[in-house]
């Protein structure tokens, strides 16, 4: 599964506009993630999650950093993403189901955010290369 | 896995602004369903799905009713929807992991058009409402 390179194009082309909200983004996507799927907080219980904590600011500015970092270089998404790939690997060890949880609530996100530029094409492309980011980010469970 | 109070008085209040759009929205979600997720295409092989199709708006308008119907009549899926869930289960056998993809799809589209509304509290009523829908849907498979 790699993108095409209208895909590429696509995902590009919105980045500029997600990266000025990055931490607002980051955070409201994490926000969304914890009321819809509370099962997921099980995952930080050494954060406080009452919306607009500075924990889930910090946290939410970095997963939006990272999907960034894939964006730059997204011609070679693995090698960019390999250190977080071993954290979840080897640390962290998220159930994949939940990257799909956090997929979904992005890009609830950008659509609330930015109607206009959300159209079918852009949200098609968006969770392919949210599905892309969330493989690599399993691949080395086992 | 019942709605609270505040949620059906979230899920009632959206659909009230939604007036009679639903079956636009409901088109919008089916568009996307099909282009980010092609394998949902089989389920329609007698339609025209282009962009544009009238028989997708006809489609949307069916799946519009539904939801509208299962908004007036929270206290009792089942027996409102039995029709829909014989069909489903008889006739139609979607996967069911189909229903998930859209209602991710409908969650963008709604939040796209009413952003000022789709706080994570809304979302995670809808998407509380949606899975209850689903369930339904498939309660009769087997």
């Amino acid at each position: 599964m790699s993108l095409t390179k209208s895909e590429r194009a696509i995902i590009m082309s919105i980045w500029d506009k997600i990266g000025m909200q990055a931490e607002a983004i980051g955070t409201e996507t994490l926000d969304r993630l914890f009321s819809s799927f509370p099962q997921t907080k099980t995952y930080f219980p050494h954060f406080d999650l009452h919306p607009g904590s500075p924990q889930l600011r910090t946290h939410g500015s970095k997963v939006v950093a990272a999907v960034g970092d894939a964006v730059k270089n997204i011609d070679n998404i693995a090698s960019a993403l390999t250190k977080l790939s071993e954290l979840h690997a080897y640390i962290l060890r998220v159930d994949p189901v939940n990257f799909k949880l956090l997929s979904h609530c992005l890009l609830v996100t950008l659509a609330a955010r930015f109607p206009s530029d959300f159209t079918a094409e852009v949200h098609a492309a968006w969770d392919k290369f949210m599905s892309i980011l969330s493989s690599i980010l399993t691949e080395k469970y086992r | 896995m019942a709605l609270s109070a505040a949620e059906r008085a979230m899920v009632r209040a959206l659909w009230r602004k939604l007036g009679d759009n639903v079956g636009v929205y409901a088109t919008e979600a089916l568009e996307r369903t099909f282009l980010a997720f092609p394998g949902t295409k089989t389920y329609f092989p007698h339609l025209d799905l282009s962009p544009g199709s009238a028989q997708v708006k006809a489609h949307g308008q069916k799946v519009a009713d539904a939801l509208t119907l299962a908004v007036d009549q929270l206290d009792d899926l089942p027996g409102a929807l039995s029709f829909l869930s014989d069909l489903h289960a008889h006739k139609l056998r979607v996967d069911p992991a189909n229903f998930q993809l859209l209602c991710h799809c409908l969650l963008v589209t709604l939040a796209r058009h009413f952003p000022g509304d789709f706080s994570p509290a809304m979302q995670a009523s809808l998407d509380k409402f949606l899975s209850r829908v689903t369930s339904t849907l498939a309660s009769k498979y087997r």
